[in-house]
């Protein structure tokens, strides 16, 4: 038997996340650095498994492990890469240790008496995030349905915990208040995601009731049910394969989050602490929109086309609506939550565009999304701890007091308005050219989206950066050496995968034509306006 | 010759020659799980009887876990003997069924009793009075709450050890209840257990006023609920002409050969059969707590001791469900077509009920109530597919709920205040602030209840759903679906009060109890994540118990 690289990637930080939840109350600094060996433990599995992933083997996963598990509910614990997956995995190591790094006094218990002894916040932070990244990188690997949804479930659990359990501390309101909104964020968020969840947990039953029926026994495998498919052993009447369908996708599309399902977003990125709005809408959100390429697409691809027009004006939707918000939002980490949702449009439209470009540049948009909002935000999250407030108008001019922090948070801020030379850029770009080769009109609409872009992250940098020094700012101390070393890679990264995107194309490229020939879509042939010709003349 | 002695021999020479009565034949060996809880029962009357008081409490506890352990096991053997499948018959006459269900859900009350004893006995939770350490239960279970006789009482440190042999009581009546195989031995095992239930409820230590409600509405409606099923089992004897569950089967089936001359007028008269059986069904419907039968539930778990609480939520569902299965499974299959929808309608209006009405419950004790309910509708979702696996997903089911319960149950008696055991859910505020281990351990639990996955309670749900979904009975899972949904939203208000609130300055204190209560709630936990994590033994397990003898 070879090595168990994927179970291994993923209970690496599950161990870590026991481990560091055990070290004793007084032992603060010793567990942060233990759970920043595991995290870093884990990123060296994903960089293994990057290596030792063939993009072009042309086998549909690697690296598979498969054993059996629940027999009686046709469960396997099968778990397998494509390259969308390996990257997205890679995306998950890379962030966590950035995310701990920055929230690393986060989670610090207040002065004064513990109520308990055994009261470990810090212990507790740091578990929680390694638990989160433990259950992401199983969502990625699971090709068994209900595996992938047991995690996809249970993930929710570490995340609340995260956003409820810790927060800013101020914001100009009493401790009270903070921690009713707080829970409240965080109450939202599990309920959205829960009912979601639940909802797909019918169309999991129903996907089982519809395989025992057809095949003789249940299955939950992904291959198998793709397989069967094409073998015509397994047939899906069109309206359950659209009740599943839409099962499936509203849990992924709560998750992504696609609009009108957003609204617990802006809510649980502004009162949870910087790191963990990072976890949120850079690591666990993918996981959604993940889902939708690899279990939607797959498995009910008639249904998918089905649902296309909807999902796209959707989409098209958040990513106006997302933007338009942004631009009036108030609050520095309300107005990345509403960017994101806009990008998170992006990105679904790159995936029901249906064509090679908009499905390979949604991936990249995963991944690029990720590493551009993880830096916008750390900085943010940088700031907002140096003066107590969210609020843009409490800020201004801080780029005479604290350069650095402003310079980065400027490269965050260009990533996210895609600017040509930073990685989003190239990501967007293909979105916008795969989904105008289908859908011109779409892709004329979706463009605004980026000119609201540049406003809502200009405005935001002129307001609070530029201009004259505020009282509130004076004195602010500029980026320290920990938030160097989480910024600095974020942003040489951003630059590398902006000028180079191509070590991860070509990763990702056979999977999204995979999946797109089990779509049954080719991409549409260019269509390039001909010159009159002399026909009407000769048809005379 | 006296004139006694002369109409004596009168008597017995008038008399034919006296006949001989067959004796029954009785197969002590298959009936020995229950034989011995009721062996031990009476063995801890006569405890109670001659024992000094002092020894009385150590003795009990022995007495009742060996017998509990006596009885798993005996259950144990008779399964490895192949009862569980290949020879699986009806004993004693046509009364009892052994068989999978029947040994499965025994096993399973056992082991939920053996947990429930241990509860019954701890003596660290309440302050001591006048120097003795006390459980949960009425100094004098007789006297009047606050009269002189009960200070007394308290003040001679007196405890009511007979909770032990009355519990047993009920264990063994429970025990006959799934394995009835006539209607008549179904009274009696409902009236054994349901009497003991009656008298535990009303013996709380404190809040005694509201412990002897809880006890006398659980005694009117279980007494109203008894005489329906009576009257039930009555009209299905004019029915069929026989209380036994195959014969009346036959008669369902019409299949049935020789019919009995005095009750032929009445034999095979539809009216009689449905009436009867949806009497008898409403009984059954009553214990399992199924709307609209469930009005007792959150007025007796909120009034009952606490140990109680969770013995009854566990073990009477349990039963209960047991019995109700060999009911639709074995008598009423043929007449599946009258009884799926109204039971239809049970399970939706029990899911909603349940998990709407919990929503707005403020004390603990009350809301496990409500969610016990919404839970009957849950089970009751995988009664209705009439299959083996609709059988097999609720026998799992039912094992993986009653230890959630139990362990929820005993967590809630650690916390405390001064007026005993702090129910509100508000002085729950900050619970996790202060005790991280114990709010942890309650969260696992409303996870549990919930239906994360990785717990038993989402194996459990996924099991019932997807053998109702494959019983064609897909509106049913979405109601399932949604009410879990509105479950999980209360569930989740408990876990953010401990978690998220401010601890109130004068909130209850969490209290360190011995080893019992913490076996308890660690078993509680143990087969909590077993279940959920690694299920596949224990559904194989359910699946092989998955067959009825009939």
């Amino acid at each position: 038997m070879s090595f168990p690289l994927l179970t291994v990637t993923a209970a690496v930080p599950a161990a870590g996340a026991v481990v560091t939840a055990a070290v004793p109350a007084a032992r603060r600094t010793a567990a942060k650095w233990l759970a920043l060996a595991f995290a870093l433990a884990t990123l060296a599995l994903a960089g293994v498994q990057l290596a030792r992933f063939d993009p072009d083997s042309g086998k549909p996963f690697q690296l598979t492990e498969s054993h059996a598990w629940i027999k009686d509910f046709g469960v396997r614990y099968d778990l397998g890469v494509d390259g969308i997956a390996v990257v997205l995995i890679a995306l998950t190591a890379l962030l966590i240790p950035f995310v701990m790094l920055a929230g690393w006094h986060d989670a610090d218990p207040l002065e004064g008496p513990a109520p308990n002894r055994r009261w470990r916040p810090t212990q507790g932070f740091f578990a929680l995030i390694l638990m989160v990244e433990a259950m992401v990188v199983i969502s990625f690997e699971a090709t068994d349905v209900f595996l992938f949804y047991i995690f996809f479930e249970a993930m929710l659990i570490p995340m609340y915990f995260l956003i409820g359990g810790f927060g800013d501390r101020a914001g100009g309101r009493s401790e009270e208040e903070a921690a009713a909104q707080r829970s409240y964020a965080a109450v939202k968020f599990l309920l959205y995601n829960l009912a979601g969840g639940l909802i797909m947990m019918a169309a999991v039953i129903g996907l089982y009731a519809v395989t025992a029926h057809q095949l003789g026994t249940g299955t939950f495998s992904l291959q198998e049910i793709v397989q069967a498919r094409a073998d015509g052993r397994l047939h899906f009447a069109t309206v359950t394969e659209r009740a599943l369908f839409l099962g499936f996708f509203f849990a992924f599309a709560v998750k992504a989050p696609l609009w009108p399902l957003h609204t617990w977003l802006p809510g649980a990125m502004g009162e949870a602490t910087a790191p963990v709005a990072v976890l949120i809408t850079a690591v666990v959100d993918k996981v959604g929109t993940f889902a939708m390429l690899r279990f939607c697409l797959q498995l009910f691809p008639e249904a998918s086309k089905w649902a296309t027009p909807v999902i796209i004006v959707l989409s098209l939707i958040g990513i106006l609506y997302g933007a338009l918000l942004a631009v009036g939002q108030r609050d520095i980490k309300r107005l990345i939550a509403y960017a994101s949702i806009s990008h998170f449009g992006f990105i679904i439209l790159g995936i029901f565009a249906m064509t090679t470009q908009g499905q390979g540049g949604a991936t990249l948009y995963m991944v690029n999304h990720g590493i551009s909002t993880a830096a916008l935000m750390l900085v943010a999250g940088f700031l907002i701890s140096r003066r107590g407030s969210r609020l843009i108008g409490d800020y201004g001019g801080v780029q005479k007091v604290a350069p650095v922090l402003a310079g980065t948070f400027l490269v965050g801020g260009l990533a996210t308005l895609s600017l040509p030379g930073l990685a989003p850029f190239v990501s967007e770009f293909l979105v916008l050219v795969g989904t105008f080769s289908r859908y011109p009109a779409v892709g004329i609409v979706a463009t605004l989206g980026i000119v609201l872009a540049a406003l809502y992250v200009l405005v935001l940098y002129q307001r609070t950066m530029t201009g004259p020094v505020r009282e509130s700012v004076r004195g602010m101390p500029d980026l320290r050496v920990r938030e160097l070393v989480v910024v600095g890679p974020l942003i040489a990264l951003l630059i590398f995968l902006g000028v180079y995107p191509r070590p991860l194309t070509q990763i990702i490229d056979p999977a999204v034509g995979r999946t797109m020939s089990q779509v049954h879509k080719t991409d549409p042939k260019p269509d390039v306006p001909t010159a009159p010709t002399n026909d009407v003349e000769a048809a005379k | 010759m006296s004139h006694a002695a002369f109409v004596h021999s009168l008597w017995t020479m008038s008399a034919d020659p006296p006949k001989k009565i067959p004796a029954p034949h009785i197969e002590y060996a298959q009936l020995s799980p229950t034989l011995i809880v009721l062996g031990a029962a009476v063995l801890g009357i006569l405890v109670e009887a001659f024992l000094p008081r002092r020894l009385r409490h150590p003795v009990q506890l022995l007495l009742s876990a060996v017998g509990l352990v006596a009885g798993f096991a005996a259950v144990i053997a008779l399964a490895a003997g192949g009862y569980g499948t290949g020879k699986a018959h009806i004993a004693a006459m046509g009364a009892v069924a052994v068989d999978g269900p029947a040994l499965f859900l025994q096993g399973t009350i056992l082991l939920v009793s053996l947990i429930a004893v241990f509860t019954f006995a701890e003596r660290r939770l309440d302050p001591a009075a006048h120097g003795k350490r006390v459980d949960s239960f009425a100094a004098q279970g007789s006297a009047v709450p606050g009269g002189a006789a009960e200070q007394a009482a308290v003040k001679a440190g007196f405890t009511t050890t007979e909770v032990f042999p009355v519990a047993l009581f009920a264990v063994a009546g429970m025990l006959v209840f799934p394995a009835a195989n006539d209607l008549l031995t179904l009274f009696i095992a409902l009236e054994v257990f349901s009497l003991p239930l009656y008298v535990l409820c009303g013996l709380a230590r404190r809040q005694r006023l509201l412990s002897q409600e809880s006890a006398v509405k659980y005694f009117l409606l279980g007494a109203f609920s008894s005489a329906f099923l009576l009257f039930g089992v009555a009209l299905l004897y004019g029915y069929a002409g026989t209380v036994t569950y195959a014969g009346i089967a036959d008669v369902v089936n019409g299949t049935v050969r020789t019919v009995d001359p005095a009750l032929a007028s009445t034999t095979g008269n539809d009216a009689l059969l449905l009436i009867g059986g949806a009497l008898v069904l409403m009984g059954l419907l009553f214990k399992v707590g199924a709307v609209p039968f469930h009005m007792w539930t959150p007025d007796v778990y909120q009034g009952a001791p606490t140990p109680v609480t969770g013995f009854m939520a566990a073990a009477t569902k349990v039963a209960a469900f047991g019995a109700l299965l060999r009911l639709l499974y074995v008598v009423l299959p043929g007449l599946r077509w009258d009884w799926r929808p109204v039971m239809w309608g049970v399970a939706i209006v029990t899911m909603l009920v349940g998990a709407i009405v919990a929503v707005t419950q403020t004390d603990v004790k009350r809301l496990l109530a409500y969610s016990s309910i919404a839970h009957a509708g849950f089970i009751l979702a995988g009664v209705i597919a009439v299959s083996p696996d609709g059988v097999s997903s609720v026998l799992f089911y039912l094992a993986a709920y009653s230890f959630v319960t139990l362990g929820a149950f005993a967590v809630v008696t650690l916390v405390r205040d001064a007026g005993g055991e702090a129910t509100h859910l508000s002085k729950w505020a900050g619970l996790g602030r202060r005790s991280p281990l114990v709010a942890a351990v309650f969260a696992v639990f409303l996870l549990a209840f919930a239906g994360i996955p990785l717990t038993s309670g989402f194996t459990g749900k996924f099991a019932v759903f997807k053998a109702a979904a494959q019983g064609g009975a897909t509106p049913l899972v979405i109601v399932g679906v949604l009410s879990s949904a509105i479950a999980a939203f209360f569930y989740i208000r408990v876990i953010v009060l401990m978690f998220f609130s401010e601890p109130k300055a004068d909130g209850p204190t969490v209290a360190v109890p011995s080893a019992l209560t913490s076996t308890a709630i660690a078993v509680g936990v143990a087969v909590t994540l077993v279940l959920g994590v690694a299920p596949q033994y224990f559904l194989d397990l359910a699946g092989q118990a998955g067959v009825f003898v009939r």
